[in-house]
């Protein structure tokens, strides 16, 4: 099961546009919420209401300043799974809880098999692969495997939780080795990216780089609208003068 | 990379114990062993013992080490699988020989058994360094220097072992110092040979590369996903002070390889005292190779730690 | 063991989804409940709804959390050890009703207005305002005094509506979109789906805003503008818009008072205000007939300039030659504002410029035919695309008053109310300008035993309206008193002061709902701790019976006599009633309800079942029967469907009528919350097209908004850039008329009570020592705890557990601060130790955190050693209920001197860094935890569900 599949049929995966990200938490707790009673159920949570609450969240949501001066920006940046092709959390794996479906590109870890010796999470250089002390096995994003192939879940919603949460519209999901896909155009049309490709696990999810800012045009200043002569005079007189025009209700 | 106790007590004690078993076996093959009863056996069972110690705490750190056995099936792919797979193997020609010498009969086999269990010792070794050696998302991990630091200290942790059984059985041979000495110049020319390597490459990947936010110019940290440290941080995010580092490397230079090797010498040079010299010279190493794999954890940066504030991994 | 696992794929994911009314903000989002063996599983967004249409934000998806948190009240309790020790006993619900009736009742006979009865995020004002009432006293209001009246009034008294629940940017259609303060929190899911929407469509978004998180990190512009100076920066965009002569004279006659005439005569008692014919319409100058014509007149053609002698020889002006010199002056130029702005006359220039480009180069033309309300039609509807929206950043000024009636005119200059592309208001809004409802509560109208004889909120048109008696004021609050005459929100901020302080008299029952005031809902908490628990000479606690009603064992709970334990938003009954903040938007109106989806496992009850029930107890008119028998036996959802208001108009729009044939009009239908629930628990009547737009002059939406009870009259709302009724407070301030302010306050009156906006340093800045407190502090929430409170939420608080005091990397280099270092922030109230990042995105004069993120031990459930009581700090430590003593010697609220508005984002401060630290500073004293049990060690939501399959 570690081997990985010479190819799959999907790679299924998340846009992720991080030109309208506001940072607002609703990817990360639909996600916590969905999955604490889904596949890999629970996500446990230690010392919830004491001095150092922390518990398995499968989304995160970082915040970067990035750039200099007028170009500056913030950036916030939802990081999870992103379901590589080639991964090495799904080879290091001793047990083969550790798994990437042939089907649809989904890596999984079977939570009845895993051993919990966290070695996949070393392995992964995103951070996606979360350990449950309380569970003790390694939990990740499962691209909401349990809603997005549910007969009994409206085919409009069979998406992953944290797509349908997010109110600005700034994650989408689709099949992202299908050029033709919906997801597929974005991510060409918007230079869309991995990340850390150096590595070479060629990870499925792409995020979208802000945008330049939207381009106006500004109105001519000052010397427009005096086809009615206006006096030399101050501001408001050549104002008034212009505003003498006739307007019926 | 957080350094647990477990992990550190398995790698060193396995370590040791393969070390040993490694010598052992080799000294039955090439004829070198002295013949003492009961020696080959009370050294066998300790070599076995670390060993077991060792895979026995390296399940500490498991969630569920009731379903351990899984970690068997998948030795295609995973070093931490194949060096289940080796150590269970090598426990087989090491279990036999244990019979033979227990029961005191010489057979044909003990040989053959011997130069088995010695392979196996270097091949589970290899294994355990590469369960590390093979992680890419660690720069201090993915080297050659790693297995062959594994595989040299445990050739020096066991042969110093080695050399206390002979000592406390009354033999003290001089080629078995040499051994000590010269497999503890080895670990000791790899580790610090490695410390240089380390130290000289600060990391290629950035924050900048990590979001692939670096077209935009600097990339600043502004706020953490939570405010209290998660898995990932706990795990990945442990550091050591560079100061605290050095002392810590001193601690393993004097130790783990000078402390030996002087002793080594002082044993070769005076002929005396060999089971106090050799005692002092395990209880140092062990001290030594501790401290060595607590840094090797402390000293390790995980990529991962870029998203969270780290300048270069 | 290798084998791929079988995941169940025709599972239900519950055994029933609920569709409810999420409460975890303002938003009154649409959620479907997923129930699974009584619990619930999952909580989404509900597609079908208008406020959301599917999405969920971080709070609402956190909701299991917030259900289930530990720090739940469990039964009602009667306080046994001193106030502030959290030590309670269990009492009964009789006990607890009993306790409450007896109290109530012995103040309603003697003299009602010694009960202050104040409600903070409560959504059910309709209700809680007609109980107080009926009840008799003048003492009630929501937490709008501190949340952004300003916005509201300043609004409403402009041009009927406002932003946020009466109206949102055309976001279809919007090009330019400019977002003005701290403005997260009202409509959070609307807000991010148009925000989305306008990124996708690439329409610019400018954002002004000290600081660059949230909405403002997406803008394509960041204005990092200094706190206070929105007002400048907005005028001197007017300044351009006139220069220029960028504005849309058109609009401007049609639909404003600005060729309304002026009278010129200083000195004179009817000076400033309109000159008006004889049957009372204001004048003005029609240039066909060369002659005087009612305003209200249609076929007219309004002269915008010239001075007009009188009939009686004294000279007028028309409004716009009044606001066009206002702003045309110096003062508002852009280079004379770049000082105080921070943001330069160039870029001030350019965005005026983009402006006038985006509204009359990009106008937006539908072909859609409508009747104005003059009855004329008129074959397309033309629309300026530019849209704005501001919130609390703006309106919690002492300034914010006049700085968002500076806004709206902006938008109006534009033509962009209410056409396509710019803001549209949302049923029932528009109001009138000003909406014709007058505060009631005077004096003379507070009798035992009688209700009183109108809501206690309004819109005074001048003195007269005043709840004042000589100069004392009626309420408790000082609302609608000279202090702040046109606090349409009233002042809930100062109640507790001024109860304990007996100023402007004592009481004998505080009464309150789901208040935090006793913690992050006051400005100075020690103070306010100190007023709660004040004793008088007798020994006996001066605010003498507190009654406080919550879900959650908040900081307010140790400090009540009486606690009435609410539910949880899935466990009640509640409407969102178009007679109070419903969830319309701008293509229809719409009201939802919330019903109980899982059954207290606790001894709570539903906060408006209860004051039914005390109504019934106490007698109250509309609360009992003829034979004395409670009107509504069955609580809150009884009343939601048989309370009329007006005859056949009561708390719900939809399926009016015996059989349930009527909308917003009809007898109480029994089977309506049935169809409520079949509906996915909302009701929307969508607009015809052809009401979609103009909705302020729009015959066929005006009759319709008649019909549905929103309007009397289908007039049309004409826009006040002149505001009248500010001009007769000011009359009064110069000596003319029966009623005047005291000395103390005729020149505040007067020089605040400008009928054109105009800017002026917000007032702890003119007051404090600006050297010695050089920098601004201002707070936000976090998006996934906006508007709620979120520490007792086991994933929210995770998020977010501790809060930094967010610094300019150049102030963090002028202190020698680095990240996470302890410094000490001082104001001239107070000081506090709290850690500093440094960061980029913020104006340099500004520093800002997370507001009510710190919280005090013993509260919400949370362990002495939670971070949010060790590093956990709040800014209100350092905000004083009072200004500095001024000249006179008199202390005004904190507030704007025109609505009363808590003037919290006017906080001035300096920064040192502190020589180390492990905590923050003040920190209070543990409060006992009411019996509450311990909270959980370890929570592993969900472990029940996981699938036997698996």
């Amino acid at each position: 099961m570690t081997s990985l599949p010479e190819t799959t049929e999907k790679k299924l995966g998340l846009v992720i546009d991080l030109d309208i990200c506001v940072g607002c938490q609703a990817c990360a707790t639909s996600c916590k919420e969905w999955n604490t009673g889904g596949y890999s159920a629970p996500l446990s949570d230690h010392d919830p209401y004491g001095a150092d609450p922390s518990g398995a969240w499968l989304n995160r949501i970082h915040s970067y300043e990035v750039g200099e001066g007028q170009g500056a920006k913030t950036v916030h940046f939802p990081r999870s799974c992103l379901h590589c092709e080639t991964p090495d959390c799904v080879t290091v794996c001793p047990t083969g809880a550790s798994y990437k479906r042939a089907e649809d590109g989904i890596v999984l870890v079977n939570p009845d098999t895993c051993i919990g010796c966290k070695l996949c999470s070393w392995a992964c250089p995103y951070g996606a692969r979360e350990y449950d002390y309380d569970d003790g096995v390694m939990k990740k994003c499962t691209l909401c495997v349990d809603r997005i192939y549910n007969e009994t879940i409206p085919e409009v919603d069979r998406v992953p939780a944290c797509v349908k949460a997010c109110p600005t519209g700034a994650r989408s999901f689709g099949d992202l080795g299908d050029p033709n896909s919906d997801v597929s155009q974005h991510v060409s049309e918007r230079g869309g990216y991995g990340l850390f490709e150096e590595f070479g696990y060629k990870p499925v999810n792409r995020y979208l780089p802000p945008r330049a800012p939207a381009p106006v045009e500004t109105a001519p200043m000052t010397q427009q609208s005096e086809q009615v002569p206006a006096p030399d005079g101050s501001l408001a007189e050549r104002l008034f003068a212009w505003a003498d025009q006739a307007f019926s209700r | 990379m957080h350094p647990a106790y477990s992990v550190i007590v398995f790698t060193t004690a396995s370590g040791a114990g393969y070390g040993l078993l490694f010598w052992l076996s080799l000294a039955h093959a090439i004829g070198a062993m002295p013949n003492i009863p009961w020696l080959s056996f009370v050294a066998l069972t300790l070599a076995l013992i670390l060993i077991t110690v060792g895979l026995i705490s390296s399940t500490l750190h498991l969630g569920h080490p009731e379903r351990a056995i899984g970690a068997f099936s998948q030795w295609r792919t995973s070093w931490l699988s194949r060096e289940g797979v080796a150590a269970v193997a090598t426990y087989v020609p090491a279990g036999l020989l244990g019979l033979i010498w227990l029961f005191g009969v010489e057979t044909s086999l003990t040989i053959p058994l011997a130069l088995l269990a010695a392979i196996g010792a270097i091949v589970t070794v290899y294994c355990t360094g590469m369960i590390y050696a093979s992680l890419r998302t660690i720069r201090q991990w993915n080297l050659d220097l790693v297995w062959a630091n594994y595989l040299s200290l445990a050739a020096a942790t066991g042969a110093v072992l080695f050399g206390v059984l002979l000592a406390l059985f009354g033999e003290a041979p001089t080629w078995v110092a040499m051994v000590a000495l010269a497999a503890t110049a080895a670990a000791a020319a790899l580790k610090i040979y490695y410390w240089q390597t380390i130290d000289s490459d600060y990391g290629q990947y950035t924050t900048a590369m990590a979001t692939g936010l670096g077209h935009l110019g600097t990339v600043r940290p502004l706020d953490p996903p939570h405010t209290r440290p998660n898995f990932v941080m706990r795990e990945m995010g442990y550091t050591v002070a560079r100061k605290h580092a050095e002392k810590l490397r001193t601690i393993v230079l004097v130790c783990l390889f000078g402390a030996p090797a002087f002793l080594m010498l002082l044993f070769l040079w005076s002929g005396l005292a060999a089971p106090l010299l050799y005692v002092l010279a395990a209880i140092m190493a062990t001290t030594g190779v501790l401290v060595e794999r607590w840094l090797f954890f402390a000293e390790a940066d995980h990529v991962v730690t870029l998203y969270y504030g780290a300048q270069r991994a | 063991m290798t084998q791929e696992p079988a995941i169940a794929l025709d599972e239900k994911v519950g055994d029933e989804i609920a569709k409810t009314t999420c409460y975890m903000c303002a938003c009154r989002c649409g959620i479907d409940v997923h129930l699974r063996d009584g619990k619930v599983r999952y909580i989404e967004g509900n597609r079908d709804h208008p406020v959301n249409k599917g999405v969920l934000c971080g709070k609402g998806s956190a909701g299991i959390m917030q259900h289930y948190s530990p720090a739940r009240l469990r039964a009602p309790m009667k306080r046994v050890g001193p106030r502030g020790s959290g030590e309670f006993e269990e009492i009964s619900w009789d006990e607890a009703l009993d306790l409450a009736t007896d109290w109530l009742c012995r103040v309603r006979k003697t003299d009602p207005k010694k009960l202050a009865f104040f409600t903070g995020r409560d959504q059910s004002q309709s209700l809680t305002g007609l109980w107080a009432m009926k009840y008799g006293t003048p003492n009630f209001a929501a937490h709008g005094g501190f949340c952004s009246v300003n916005m509201a009034a300043g609004g409403l008294y402009t041009f009927g509506g406002a932003f946020w629940e009466f109206g949102d940017p055309d976001w279809e259609l919007t090009k330019y979109f400019m977002l003005f303060g701290v403005a997260e929190d009202h409509a959070s899911n609307p807000i991010k789906i148009g925000i989305g929407q306008l990124k996708e469509r690439g329409a610019k978004i400018v954002s002004i805003n000290p600081v660059r998180t949230g909405y403002n990190a997406v803008a394509d512009e960041w204005v990092g503008i200094r706190p206070g100076t929105d007002g400048l920066f907005v005028g001197a965009l007017i300044h351009e818009l006139f220069a220029n002569k960028t504005i849309d004279l058109d609009y401007l006659v049609r639909y404003t008072n600005a060729p309304w005439l002026v009278i010129q005569d200083p000195g004179a008692a009817d000076d400033g205000l309109f000159a008006r014919g004889e049957d009372g319409d204001p004048l003005i100058f029609d240039k066909p007939s060369d002659d005087y014509a009612s305003a209200m007149s249609v076929d007219t053609t309004p002269a915008l300039t010239g001075t007009r002698t009188l009939a009686d020889g004294r000279t007028a002006r028309p409004v716009f030659e009044l606001m066009a010199e206002r702003f045309l002056s110096n003062d508002y130029s852009p280079e004379a504002v770049t000082a105080q702005t921070g943001v330069a006359a160039d870029d001030i220039r350019r965005i005026a410029a983009e402006l006038a480009h985006v509204a009359f180069k990009e106008e937006i033309v539908l072909d859609q035919p409508w009747t104005d309300c003059a009855g004329r039609r008129h074959e397309k509807m033309i629309g300026r695309p530019v849209s704005m929206h501001a919130m609390r950043g703006v309106s919690a000024h002492s300034n914010g008053f006049h700085t968002c009636r500076m806004i709206h005119i902006l938008q109006i200059l534009l033509g962009s109310i209410d056409c396509p592309g710019g803001f549209r208001y949302k049923p029932p809004y528009p109001k009138q300008a000003p909406p014709w409802l007058v505060p009631h509560g005077a004096p003379k109208d507070i009798r035992p035993e009688e209700p009183l004889g109108g809501p206690h909120l309004g819109f005074p048109l001048g003195p007269e309206h005043l709840l004042i008696e000589g100069d004392a004021p009626s309420r408790i609050d000082k609302g609608f008193s000279w202090d702040a005459p046109m606090s349409a929100h009233g002042l809930m901020h100062m109640v507790i002061n001024n109860a304990a302080t007996k100023d402007p008299y004592g009481i004998d029952v505080l009464f309150m709902y789901m208040a935090n005031m006793a913690w992050n809902s006051s400005m100075n908490v020690p103070g306010t701790i100190e007023n709660l628990t004040a004793k008088d000479e007798a020994g006996e606690y001066v605010i003498p019976k507190i009654i406080y009603s919550d879900a959650y064992y908040s900081e307010m709970v140790p400090y009540a006599d009486l606690i009435l334990p609410d539910t949880t938003y899935l466990e009640r009954w509640d409407c969102i009633s178009l007679l109070d903040r419903p969830i319309s938007t701008a293509e229809m109106a719409a009201d939802s309800i919330r019903h109980p989806v899982v059954e207290p496992d606790r001894d709570v009850r539903g906060f408006q079942t209860v004051l039914i029930d005390l109504g019934g107890r106490l007698g109250l008119p509309g609360f009992v029967n003829d034979d004395g028998s409670p009107t509504y036996p069955g609580g809150y959802p009884d009343y939601m469907v048989n309370h009329e208001r007006k005859p056949g108009i009561g708390p719900l729009a939809g399926w009016r009528g015996k059989d349930g044939s009527q909308t917003g009009r009809g007898d109480p239908n029994p089977d309506q919350l049935k169809r409520y629930l079949e509906n996915g628990a909302f009701f929307a009547h969508e607009l015809k097209p052809e009401q979609a737009y103009f909705k302020h002059a729009n015959k066929s939406y005006l009759d319709w908004a008649v019909e549905m009870g929103f309007r009397t009259q289908a007039l049309p709302t004409i826009f006040q850039l002149y505001c009248e009724p500010m001009q007769a407070f000011r009359l009064a301030a110069e000596g003319h008329g029966e009623r005047q302010p005291p000395e103390t306050h005729r020149e505040r009156i007067q020089t605040y009570f400008d009928p054109l906006p105009f800017w002026y340093a917000p007032f702890e800045e003119a007051m404090v020592d600006e050297g010695a407190y050089p920098l601004h502090a201002i707070t936000q929430r976090p998006m996934h705890m906006y508007h709620s409170w979120g520490s007792q939420n086991a994933w929210l608080r995770q998020i977010t557990s501790a809060n930094r005091l967010y610094i300019h990397r150049s102030l963090g280099a002028k202190i020698g601060a680095e990240d996470d270092d302890w410094v000490w922030l001082r104001s001239h109230q107070g000081s506090v130790k709290c850690q500093v990042r440094l960061m980029d995105g913020v104006n340099p004069d500004t520093v800002w955190t997370w507001n009510a993120i710190g919280k005090r031990r013993g509260a919400w459930g949370l362990s002495d050693d939670a971070p949010e009581t060790k590093e956990g700090f709040l800014l209100n430590h350092l905000i004083s209920e009072l200004l500095p003593e001024g000249g006179g010697g008199y202390r005004y609220s904190n507030s704007d001197p025109i609505t009363g508005q808590a003037a919290w984002f006017d906080l001035r401060v300096s920064i040192e860094k502190a020589d180390g630290g492990s905590e923050t500073q003040p920190r209070f004293e543990a409060t006992g935890r009411g019996g509450l049990a311990p909270s959980p060690v370890k929570v592993a939501y969900g472990a029940d569900f996981r699938r036997s399959g698996q």
